[in-house]
């Protein structure tokens, strides 16, 4: 893997040779991911061309402003990811970038409350996967990408208490930047869901 | 790849992408153009937060994911991916509402 001539190869052609951050193997289960959001966008975008009437009419009873806020809350998780990188490339102290983490956490976890709250409401209105194709796609799209969302939060966890414990620096980030890209691929995913599913009619 | 290539502070990426989220919610909430009865999607609501979505989701894979500064393979990849899949779903979208 890259890991161990990426850094060096970095060090002796500069900032300007081209660098993958992160682990080649996370970047290829980052495009399988891709991939599978990419084919369940368009079904759900076929789907809806077959009854746009039901679809939309479906689609009101979503809270748009808690989509916009879970929006505002993954893109400021994801950017305090970018900031907590960018404190370990530069080799600053490792409580600064582990606080950076601590409020991506916060955000991952406010983002869990929302949508929490949200499906709580779809449940106790009785919606479920076989209420309608609308709610088939809304459910299984957003709670895939809610599952990643998790599973983001563990890993995020996991950074955390590693970056608290100085196990990255400047020239051994990989375990970092592997991580944070993959909460950007969850960021990058919802940046799409949130206009298909709550704003587009 | 030639000169040393800058990505943008992440302080300067999450203010562009707050204010694109602020323009997505704005347009779902107050509407773009005609939207057409119910039923026939505004084409100019579709196109607008596309276009954000796609903008939104560059600033992401360049600065966040920092493929700017990766093999060109990979920005192709990632890139193109985020194009396909907004202009896949504009295609079907426009169709549907012709």
């Amino acid at each position: 893997m890259n890991s161990q001539a990426t850094p060096a190869a970095q060090t002796l052609a500069g900032d300007s040779a081209p660098v993958l951050r992160g682990d080649l193997a996370v970047w290829i289960f980052i495009l399988a991911e891709l991939l599978a959001f990419g084919v369940f966008f368009l079904a759900y975008a076929f789907a809806r061309a077959g009854d746009p009437v039901a679809f939309d009419a479906a689609q009101a009873g979503l809270d748009r402003h808690a989509g916009a806020l879970n929006t505002l809350l993954l893109v400021s998780s994801s950017a305090a990811v970018a900031q907590a990188a960018k404190r370990v490339h530069r080799g600053a102290a490792a409580a600064q970038a582990a606080r950076w983490l601590l409020v991506a956490i916060a955000c991952g976890l406010g983002f869990v409350l929302v949508k929490g709250s949200e499906y709580a409401t779809h449940f106790a209105a009785g919606m479920e996967l076989s209420s309608s194709t609308f709610a088939m796609f809304y459910l299984a799209l957003t709670g895939f990408h809610f599952m990643h969302v998790l599973l983001g939060l563990t890993v995020l966890t996991v950074l955390w208490v590693r970056t608290r414990a100085g196990a990255y620096g400047p020239r051994d980030s990989n375990g970092l930047d592997s991580g944070a890209a993959y909460w950007h691929m969850v960021d990058l995913v919802w940046l799409i869901l949130f206009p298909l599913v709550y704003v587009m009619r | 790849m030639k000169s040393s290539v800058k990505t943008l502070p992440p302080a300067v990426v999450w203010s562009l992408l707050v204010v694109a989220t602020g323009l997505t919610f704005a347009a779902g909430e107050f509407g773009i153009g005609s939207a057409g009865e119910a039923g026939h999607p505004g084409p100019a609501l579709i196109g607008s937060v596309l276009l954000l979505a796609g903008a939104k989701g560059t600033l992401v894979i360049l600065d966040f994911m920092d493929l700017r500064r990766a093999p060109l393979f990979w920005r192709v990849v990632v890139l193109g991916w985020l194009a396909l899949v907004v202009s896949g779903i504009l295609l079907v979208y426009l169709k549907g509402s012709a």
